[in-house]
């Protein structure tokens, strides 16, 4: 289950889109999520479905994997689909079925919100899935730039994400250690009842909590015997590479926001 | 050529503690460390070998005494240039792993120091072709082994060019394999560069490759010379709760057992060496 769900996982490749500067990637997605809501019918929704899968074939992200990779996703877009079915009391009655009444504007409504709900999670999947977390930060921590000005601490936030990041694994594999050592003693997890699981809880997340705690002791003596003093002065190894490419990216963002707004009704 | 690289004049330091005074970490320590030296301090747990690898790169300072790098005495104010010329390697392979990739934790120290991006790009495959890692460039920390992460520890000090590497148990935590690719490297790096090496252990075997071993106990310094004669004081050691090497250990096993060895051994090789003579001679 964990295996296959594909939400907010890196999938190394070798794409266009794999190859984009993080940076217009994510300036992209936002922009992206704005104009969604320029499109108003069936028309502007025909375009943006169009859209979504232009850029997952270029990403060259098979549309199966990332069906079968959003199900619990699905589950949700299908129950959103059917309460405005059901509950969209407009237009001309399609039909009816005991208390249950389908009118023509909740189906429509229904179908619209659903490709809006898909193509926005199609979307923002493919930038998860074509950028590495470590290069999201990068590109984060650029755009964000402009907001050291206003004492926002950039640098800081970034170096905090990475971080967390790269020490997910570890702390994975040591809650693995913590869990089988309890369980060599007795702890029992799996089963009872609820209160008694949450109880068992507790022992794992103390010596967690004590190991991450000198884990963060250790680092802070490693970076700064390192010389790491804050951002300032600091140079960036991993260079930020804007490209034709991402500008067109863009540019074709900009030709997608004209053509919803010359159908929209 | 022999100039004095780090100096310990009568250092003594006392952690701070709550509940009443404790001894010192450090007491009254002084020593030397020449340019080009292999030194190994050796210790019990608690001896404060952590605590002199403290003082040496200014995380700490000395209540007594002074401490000296590259000619300058340790201070606020010399700090930064000190710790930019002096390379540390810890004991915990994972919490010592900063970057999201090999290349990224080697590239962190120059960073740090404003090192120019073309500068870096060449002294990143400089340092990993050192402990010769170029290959792994681009893995996570989580898919090396315990040996392979404190390679890029090392790579990441060396990246620096620093006069001075220090490694504080750096191989305790590792498996023997591991443990033997260090040390290798540790070994290479010295024949191809001279560096200066501090290796902190409680591993003998370890120390017995050093020139001069400097042995601590209870927060003095116990004794220090070179490896031969630090070893030859055996009872005193163990003593102390140190393990003598295997094959020093062997060959007064096998002296008390009436088999007539000429030498003391400090490695494998030589014992087994002189085994083969006194075979054939039997
Ligand atoms: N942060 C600290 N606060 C208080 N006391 C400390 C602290 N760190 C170490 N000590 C004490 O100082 C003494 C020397 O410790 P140090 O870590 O230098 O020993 P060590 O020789 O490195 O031991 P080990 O072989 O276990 O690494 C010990 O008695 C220890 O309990
Ligand atoms: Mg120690």
């Amino acid at each position: 289950m964990m295996e296959k769900m594909i939400f907010g996982r890196f999938i190394p490749g070798d794409s266009v889109v794999h190859r984009m500067d993080p940076r217009a990637k994510i300036l992209f997605v936002f922009l992206f999520i704005a104009i969604v809501f320029v499109a108003n019918n069936a028309w502007g929704y025909a375009i943006l479905l169009g859209f979504t899968l232009l850029v997952v074939f270029l990403s060259k992200i098979r549309l199966y994997f990332l069906i079968n990779g959003l199900k619990p996703v699905f589950i949700l877009l299908i129950f959103t689909f059917f309460l405005h079915l059901f509950f969209t009391r407009e237009g001309d009655l399609l039909f009816s079925f005991g208390f249950i009444e389908v009118y023509e504007e909740g189906l429509r409504q229904g179908i619209f919100i659903s490709i809006r709900f898909l193509v926005l999670v199609f979307i923002t999947s493919v930038l998860t899935l074509t950028t590495s977390p470590i290069s999201i930060t990068d590109g984060i921590e650029v755009l964000l730039g402009p907001f050291k000005k206003i004492k926002l601490p950039v640098h800081e936030l970034a170096l905090m994400m990475s971080i967390s990041l790269r020490f997910i694994p570890t702390l994975m594999d040591e809650t693995g250690k913590i869990l089988k050592a309890q369980m060599a003693r007795g702890s029992d997890i799996g089963s009872g009842p609820m209160k008694e699981r949450v109880k068992a809880v507790v022992p794992l997340l103390i010596p967690l909590f004590v190991s991450a705690f000198k884990r963060a002791e250790d680092l802070a003596t490693a970076m700064e015997v390192r010389g790491y003093r804050g951002g300032e002065g600091r140079t960036r190894y991993r260079q930020l590479n804007w490209q034709l490419a991402d500008t067109l990216s863009l540019v074709l963002l900009a030709g997608l926001t004209a053509a919803l707004w010359y159908f929209r009704a | 050529m022999n100039s004095e690289i780090l100096s310990f004049e009568n250092v003594t330091f006392t952690y701070n503690a709550e509940d009443g005074p404790v001894r010192p970490a450090v007491a009254d320590v002084s020593f030397s460390i020449q340019q080009g030296e292999w030194i190994a301090l050796v210790g019990h747990n608690g001896s404060g070998k952590s605590t002199i690898a403290k003082l040496m790169n200014g995380l700490l300072f000395p209540n007594k005494g002074k401490v000296k790098v590259f000619g300058q005495e340790m201070s606020e104010e010399t700090l930064w240039d000190i710790r930019s010329d002096l390379g540390m390697v810890f004991q915990n392979p994972d919490n010592q792993f900063v970057g999201a990739t090999v290349q990224d934790d080697v590239a962190f120290a120059l960073e740090n120091n404003g090192v120019p991006h073309a500068v870096m790009v060449e002294r990143v495959h400089e340092a990993l072709s050192q402990v010769k890692m170029e290959d792994y460039k681009d893995h996570e920390p989580h898919h090396l082994s315990g040996g392979q992460k404190q390679r890029v520890a090392i790579a990441g000090a060396l990246a620096m060019r620093p006069k001075l590497l220090i490694l504080d148990e750096a191989t305790s935590m590792l498996d023997p394999q591991g443990r033997m690719e260090v040390i290798e490297t540790i070994r290479r790096l010295r024949e191809s560069t001279g560096l200066t090496v501090i290796s902190i252990t409680h591993d003998l075997e370890e120390a017995a490759l050093a020139e001069r071993i400097i042995v601590m106990n209870l927060g003095q310094k116990n004794m220090e010379g070179t490896p031969a004669a630090v070893f030859s004081q055996g009872s005193k050691l163990t003593d102390m709760g140190l393990d003598l090497p295997f094959a020093m250990r062997m060959t007064h096993l096998l002296q008390e057992a009436g088999v007539g060895l000429q030498e003391e051994h400090m490695t494998e090789d030589k014992l087994v060496d002189e085994l083969w003579k006194y075979y054939s001679k039997a």
